[in-house]
């Protein structure tokens, strides 16, 4: 896909989670948002998957380690026709397999997430299996920056350095909100692009809600063999609906009928602008 | 319906007690909110830490906090809070015997559709299971309110799980005796005692009203405290009504049902059930849903009591 293509398609899958969110009464709306512009262009136009084999041993991997904003990801498969699209309907009702966090019940997704600070030790065990296999896939994981006072994070970001893990994309969605307020009120971790240059990893500073500057940073990975990279990727929490950006209740707070409507709108018309760019 | 949350009830009393206490030391991870504790922080921000999301380093702080005398009363999920920083619990809190209070929020199945990863339903076993530390679950707002009392004037490491929405009563009032380790009869009967805990207390009152009608003397003991467990409750239960039913919002093993057989086994063996959560990652949905998935209901513990005493 083309970067306009991938720009229309993250319109979408907001559009997609927000109608999800909406008709469920719950999920992570602005962790969603955050994050959406990544996940679209991990798995449009980077990530070598294949809906038709979840299982495909070559297959890159996703480990959502912010696992709270899987409505963005059940979205993605769903459109990639991983499972039906249908199903995003149960979402978070009784019995249903699409829950409030990443279920391997679905298909596409590896690993259970949700408990904060698990995802890079667990994408260090899988990059560490490839390269011990000899085998080309990657390993990309998601992380949220709250999520950085986790010290499980950091034992994991040691062993990424140590292990030479080349194969290994750790993605920061530096939105600089958590559920209590901002990240230096909450715990404070600036300079963080330091910390991880500190710990040996490869950081690259990215608009990660410019589509172009994401698909680029992660297609040159690798950079530098035997270094992790580490995406540090500045974000607005509740991209693409102007009232929930930046706003931390919207965290989880899920969308009126009237503020459906409003933020549908806003993004049919941001389909619009995308369109008229090429024209 | 009540509308007032078990963890609003707690921050109302310890809001109240840490303005004339100022050693009491509210600790949250990323989760004032959804311990209801915004109206301390806001009122008393001096007594305030803030750690982030990191139930490790919560825990380890509240102990060095205890150890110079401070009075901290921690609050984080339950999940997380129990199990994530279980070496801390044991460590820190219970084996240097530091006088920290953990209150876990949203505990059992109360975070509904999020799934295992926020469901706490191995807390009581792993809590238990340390020595020292009190384990606690109160049933409703008014137990809530009287506990963190009796709490605040308890020395030493206590584990409380609370659930996330409002529960209905089981007391009328909290003009009550509420005494750490001393279960409390609320209803008297002679042919079957259900032993409850939290949230499932409720659920007791309601089988044992069913019961009745059916002219079943239901006994129900409210076992808020599953460390250190009333055995003198639970032998005179088994002594005087012959069968023990246990109902819990927790897995089926190492919980409530677990400690109350392991002491009729030992000292007065008569027939029991345990009703709880199976050994399997819980069905997601709201609590009464997951309640009534799993045969945590009125309706079921009837069943059950009719068939135990033969007349189901
Ligand atoms: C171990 C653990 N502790 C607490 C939580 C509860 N929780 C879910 S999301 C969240 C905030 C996450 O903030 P951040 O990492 O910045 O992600 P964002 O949604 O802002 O992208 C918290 C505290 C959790 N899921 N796991």
């Amino acid at each position: 896909m083309n970067i306009d293509e991938l720009r229309r398609k993250a319109v979408q899958i907001r559009m997609d989670l927000l109608r999800m969110i909406h008709h469920a009464k719950t999920g992570h709306t602005g962790s969603s948002l955050s994050n959406t512009d990544i996940l679209v262009a991990l798995y449009y136009g980077v990530m070598r998957v294949d809906a038709a084999r979840p299982k495909w041993e070559e297959r890159d991997r996703f480990i959502a380690s912010k696992g709270h904003a899987v409505e963005s990801l059940y979205c993605i498969l769903a459109d990639k026709g991983f499972f039906p699209k249908e199903e995003l309907k149960t979402y978070s009702r009784f019995g249903s397999r699409l829950i409030g966090h990443p279920n391997n019940k679905v298909p596409g997704v590896e690993m259970n997430t949700g408990a904060l600070g698990h995802g890079l030790s667990i994408a260090v065990g899988m990059a560490k299996a490839a390269k011990m296999d000899g085998k080309p896939y990657r390993v990309y994981t998601l992380m949220g920056d709250g999520e950085q006072a986790e010290g499980s994070v950091w034992e994991a970001a040691m062993a990424g350095a140590h292990y030479k893990l080349d194969n290994l994309i750790g993605i920061i969605d530096r939105n600089k909100l958590q559920i209590s307020g901002t990240t230096e009120e909450v715990m404070g971790l600036e300079p963080l692009e330091e910390k991880w240059a500190a710990f040996g990893w490869n950081v690259v500073p990215v608009n990660g809600n410019d589509m172009a500057e994401l698909v680029d940073a992660l297609q040159a990975a690798p950079r530098e063999a035997g270094k992790p990279i580490l995406l540090m990727a500045y974000t607005t929490k509740g991209k693409g609906v102007s009232f929930a950006e930046n706003v931390p209740h919207w965290h989880h707070h899920v969308p009126s009928d009237a503020e459906l409507e409003q933020a549908l709108a806003e993004l049919a018309g941001q389909l619009q602008e995308i369109a008229g760019d090429r024209v | 319906m009540n509308q007032i949350a078990n963890r609003q009830a707690l921050c109302e009393k310890l809001l109240e007690l840490a303005r004339k206490d100022r050693d009491i030391v509210l600790l949250a991870s990323d989760s004032r909110g959804s311990a209801s504790m915004v109206p301390f922080v806001k009122e008393l921000p001096e007594q305030f830490v803030e750690t982030g999301i990191a139930e490790q380093n919560i825990v380890g702080i509240a102990a060095g906090l205890a150890h110079s005398g401070k009075k901290p009363w921690v609050t984080s999920p339950a999940c997380f809070l129990s199990m994530r920083a279980i070496e801390q619990v044991k460590v820190d809190v219970a084996y240097s015997a530091t006088n920290v209070k953990l209150i876990g929020i949203s505990g059992g199945v109360s975070y509904g559709a999020l799934g295992m990863s926020h469901h706490s339903l191995q807390d009581i076993a792993v809590t238990r299971a340390i020595p020292g530390l009190a384990v606690i679950l109160p049933a409703d707002r008014h137990e809530t309110k009287r506990m963190t009392e009796a709490l605040a004037a308890h020395e030493g490491g206590v584990y409380v799980r609370i659930g996330r929405n409002p529960v209905e009563d089981s007391y009328e009032s909290d003009d009550y005796p509420f005494e750490i380790g001393k279960a409390v009869t609320m209803r008297e009967g002679n042919d079957v005692t259900l032993i409850a805990a939290g949230e499932t207390v409720r659920v007791a009152l309601d089988a044992a009203d069913l019961l009745r009608a059916d002219g079943v003397g239901c006994r129900v003991l409210n076992m808020h405290t599953i460390k250190p467990l009333d055995t003198e409750a639970i032998l005179k239960a088994a002594e005087e009504t012959g069968r023990i039913i246990t109902l819990e919002e927790h897995s089926i093993y190492g919980g409530l049902g677990a400690a109350v057989a392991e002491t009729v086994v030992q000292h007065r063996p008569v027939p029991m059930r345990i009703l709880g959560i199976p050994d399997e990652p819980a069905i997601t949905g709201k609590t009464s849903e997951v309640f009534a998935h799993y045969g945590i209901s009125a309706a079921n513990v009837r069943t059950v009591a009719l068939a135990m005493s033969g007349k189901g």
